[in-house]
């Protein structure tokens, strides 16, 4: 049986706590009387993963098995989640190619001849050829890579789009061409968190620009309270409208997977443990851990990190109807990482560790380490946001990683041009975006090489507005402070000062929460 | 007798200036100078037509700097004669009557020996008021030499007293301060390059460098031309202020040029092997306002194909490719002309002292710094790293002693 999350308060017993701080981690000293959210436990994984998909596939929700939607001479696609999910990459095999295998059996038992495998990109960046095989695997990648049978979805080919209509509220639906055709689309979904999955899936994963736009903006994502809920998102609500429209024009059938708590292998599975409850070899572990990473020059640190994969286990796979299927998904997201807190705080603090959804094998700009603290972390809670309105927000990242030409181009010009003139998700958007996002430079680099749209650097700064809008001041610990300040924030040397410069928001004596994740956890916040 | 700078012929100095001068810019107001302070005789041209003038000011110039140490190419060392008294942006009271100039009248220099001045009948070029163009610069009354200033006959601003033609003079207006004055002549380099740059309606124009030449040409270009968007390119935080006053639209550092001129006019960016990326797209017109090699590339490399690059600053050597693969126009402009037909045949000068009324020039004025001769050493330190030291313009003040 696992252990709940729960809420520790510090207290003279209490040791240094684990703060993730980029490519790196500290040992922090909280005031007395700090609360510390602790995610639960890994529930258990489900036995016989093999088994579990075909269940799910045979018996869907809301649906016919998916054997006897299969028919000869049809057109079915597979599309599935790209290398956003799940973080940090899964270790092989990736849960998208053991369904993707089983599914392609099916067809094949079938007689099914035409299928394309769609990786759902939308505006991310293209993966390479070794990163979709990593997560399609070998057998798939050989038998359709090669052919043009299984590619990345390019959001920005006007000729394989298709405009499927608007919603009730005049947002246009535009999706690939092939998916929107088909007589079947079978989405794979890996739903490592709350916002994800459901009518997002096909709607966000497969649509263009002119979709995006719709709920990819500073006003929705804003009043999106919060994104790790969708009955309470306005970006999800947008999502939703859209993804009802997809399936009056295909037939969608859903397959959505969740996982276990399990992000870190061994030797760095420490961090996943209660601290006072470290046993010698998890000390041994993080003192060769910490000294290590004092010692390796910043590429062999990047590569320490990078190179983690992480041993999930798969704890439930439902297929069927988008949204019967989505239902089911939540109750067992929440199973595993929701955690009840009593009250607001004052103060917030959240460790941004080195990886987010957006610079897997790349570097975590400012701007991605803003999205990842205010953006994602910030939204983990239900109900109420962990911290007050007004309150302050203090996350720990060097913002030092500086930018990946290669991948994030349109960020280098965001952060030197845009944010040098405003930080406002509303005013940068409003002047901006368009710029940005019809940029023929950015989107040759989409379309050829492997570079983030021209306009995701405004999504990443859009995902924050929420927590910007809601509290009076991010202050930063051990960040560059020159980067701090472009981003519009102050920067600290450690808890205490940050705690001294909120002192003017906050007070002198405010009640803090720690947020101790990865793992991933959802704050359920009774207030 | 009088106390002046000379510049004089020394090859061990020409080799270490050239060697070590754009590094180690400390040698050239040290062992490494071909200057000297020396009391030499006043200059004397005796013939109709000039007269003498004591300076007020005389300006230090990128070219002046240039040929300190070594940097400038040898092309030049044809059309001056050395020992030569240095200093062509000049301020100065009028010794003797000159024409219609009594004694005693401020007046300011326009630098170029042309044929009037020479004696000589007017070349094509100084016959249609294309002075800056004289054919005759090496011949007539005088040694060679394209300008004051680099001619061994007319002494130069560096001195006390120095020789000019009245075809070269033009009076200073009532209310102008000295430092103004001063600014008057690379005001009119200024006004020649944005008329040379026949920019179009709502033309997009990067101009490389805000150091005086940069910051003039941007007010010139917003003065006299319909230009679109100026971006400047600044490396000092008090030249982007003063861009934005002199009329960019944006500022940039060098280290982000080409990339927000991409930006801006959504061109394509390419990145060549072991060698600086360049764009397929930019801006109508490019002015490279430093001269050096980085600054010259840029203006190539941000200019679209067809586009025209100007180049204002004495230039140094670049990579042409792209003034060939892009087809680009290469404009020179140098010093100013006695007619601009751009500016309904009124000479750049007179238009350079209307523009140096105005208010941005007259508060650039206030930060004119002057040096009596005898501190030469430190006025060329303070000139060679002005833009760091928060400068746009240093100047020898011979009148001063201390």
């Amino acid at each position: 049986m696992s252990r709940p999350g729960f809420v520790l308060e510090v207290d003279d017993r209490t040791p240094p706590l684990v703060v993730h701080e980029g490519q790196g981690f500290r040992l922090e000293e909280f005031p007395l009387g700090t609360r510390v959210i602790y995610p639960p436990e890994s529930v258990p994984s489900v036995p016989d993963v093999e088994e579990a998909i075909r269940e799910a596939l045979v018996n869907p929700v809301d649906s016919e098995p998916l054997p006897s939607l299969l028919k000869p001479g049809m057109r079915l696609t597979i599309a599935f989640d790209d290398l956003s999910l799940p973080l940090p990459t899964m270790r092989a095999p990736d849960i998208r190619q053991r369904i993707i295998e089983q599914v392609l059996t099916m067809a094949a038992d079938a007689g099914v001849d035409d299928v394309e495998l769609i990786a759902a990109n939308a505006l991310h960046r293209r993966m390479t050829a070794a990163e979709l095989k990593h997560i399609v695997g070998e057998r798939v990648f050989r038998s359709f890579h090669p052919q043009g049978l299984l590619y990345n979805f390019d959001a920005e080919d006007r000729d394989n789009l298709a405009h499927l209509g608007t919603t009730d509220r005049g947002e246009d639906v535009e999706i690939s061409k092939r998916a929107a055709e088909s007589d079947l689309l079978v989405y794979v979904n890996v739903n490592l968190v709350a916002m994800d999955g459901g009518h997002k899936s096909v709607g966000i994963g497969l649509a263009s620009y002119n979709s995006l736009r719709h709920h990819h903006n500073p006003q929705t994502m804003v009043r999106s309270h919060s994104f790790m809920d969708h009955t309470k998102s306005h970006l999800h609500h947008s999502a939703w409208r859209m993804g009802r429209l997809i399936k009056d024009h295909v037939k969608v059938f859903q397959i959505e997977t969740t996982l276990d708590n399990r992000v870190f292998p061994s030797p760095y599975d420490f961090l996943m443990k209660r601290e006072w409850e470290w046993s010698v070899r998890d000390q041994a572990s993080m003192l060769a851990v910490r000294r290590g990473l004092s010692v390796a020059p910043k590429r062999l640190r990047h590569k320490m990190f990078h190179d983690i994969r992480a041993p999930y286990g798969l704890t439930g796979i439902n297929a069927g109807e988008v949204e019967a299927v989505h239902e089911r998904t939540i109750e067992a997201v929440h199973r595993q990482q929701l955690v009840e807190v009593q009250g607001q705080s004052d103060v917030l603090v959240m460790g941004v560790p080195y990886l987010g959804p957006y610079n897997v094998n790349s570097t975590m700009n400012p701007i991605l380490a803003t999205c990842m603290g205010l953006g994602y972390y910030f939204n983990s809670y239900r109900g109420q946001p962990v911290v007050r309105r007004g309150g302050a927000v203090i996350l720990y990242h060097p913002l030092n990683e500086g930018f990946d030409q290669l991948r994030h181009p349109s960020y280098v010009d965001f952060y030197e041009e845009v944010l040098a003139e405003s930080t406002d998700p509303a005013v940068v958007g409003a002047k901006y975006e368009q710029q940005f996002a019809n940029d023929p430079w950015y989107i040759h680099l989409y379309r050829t090489s492997h570079a983030y749209h021209g306009v995701h650097p405004f999504y990443m700064w859009y995902w924050a507005a929420h927590a910007m809008d809601h509290v009076d001041d991010v202050i930063w610990v051990g960040a560059d402070r020159k980067v701090a300040s472009r981003l519009g924030f102050r920067a600290a040397s450690t808890l205490g000062d940050a705690l001294e410069m909120a002192a003017d928001t906050v007070g002198a004596s405010p009640s803090i929460t720690y947020l101790h994740n990865p793992p991933h956890l959802i704050a359920d916040v009774k207030v | 007798m009088m106390l002046a700078l000379e510049m004089f012929r020394s090859r061990p100095r020409h080799v270490a200036g050239k060697l070590a001068g754009d590094r180690l810019p400390g040698m050239l107001s040290g062992f490494a100078a071909p200057l000297r302070l020396m009391t030499i005789a006043e200059p004397k041209v005796a013939r109709p037509g000039w007269a003498r003038l004591r300076t007020r000011l005389s300006g230090i110039c990128g070219s002046d700097l240039g040929a300190l140490s070594g940097s400038t190419s040898l092309y030049f060392s044809a059309v001056v004669s050395l020992p030569f008294v240095p200093g062509h942006e000049v301020v100065a009271d009028l010794l003797d009557d000159c024409g219609d100039l009594p004694a005693g009248t401020r007046v300011v220099v326009d630098p170029v020996l042309t044929c009037a001045a020479r004696g000589v009948d007017p070349c094509d070029g100084c016959s249609t008021g294309a002075t800056n163009r004289c054919d005759r610069i090496t011949v007539g009354h005088l040694a060679p030499g394209l300008q004051t200033g680099f001619c061994a006959d007319t002494g130069g601003g560096w001195g006390q007293v120095l020789v000019a033609h009245r075809s070269q003079l033009h009076a200073v207006p009532e209310g102008y301060s000295d430092e103004q004055a001063v600014l008057t002549e690379p005001m009119a380099c200024a006004v020649h390059t944005a008329l040379a740059a026949r920019v179009g309606p709502n033309d997009r124009v990067l101009v490389s460098g805000a150091g005086s030449v940069g910051l003039l040409v941007t007010l010139a270009l917003r003065a006299l031309t319909t230009v679109g968007e100026i971006t400047v390119v600044a490396k000092h935080s008090h030249q982007r202020d003063l861009a934005r006053e002199f009329g960019a639209t944006e500022v940039v550092t060098p280290r982000e040029a080409l990339r927000r001129v991409r930006r801006s006019t959504g061109a394509l960016q390419l990145s060549p092997e072991l060698a600086p990326p360049y764009l397929l797209g930019g801006v109508d017109v490019a002015i490279d306002a430093v001269g050096s090699r980085s600054s010259l590339e840029t203006a190539l490399h941000a200019t679209r194909a067809g586009g025209r690059v100007v180049l204002s600053g004495m230039p140094a050597r670049a990579d042409l490719s792209a003034a060939w693969f892009r087809e680009l126009e290469i404009v020179g402009s140098y010093a100013s002309a006695q007619r601009e037909p751009a500016a309904d045949d009124r000479s750049a000068f007179a238009v350079a002292t209307d523009l140096v009324a105005g208010d941005p020039v007259a508060q650039l004025a206030k930060s004119v710094v002057g040096y009596p001769l005898h501190r030469w050493r430190e006025a060329l330190d303070h000139a060679h790293s002005a833009g760091r030291l928060g400068t746009v313009k240093v100047a020898f003040d011979p009148r001063s002693t201390r």
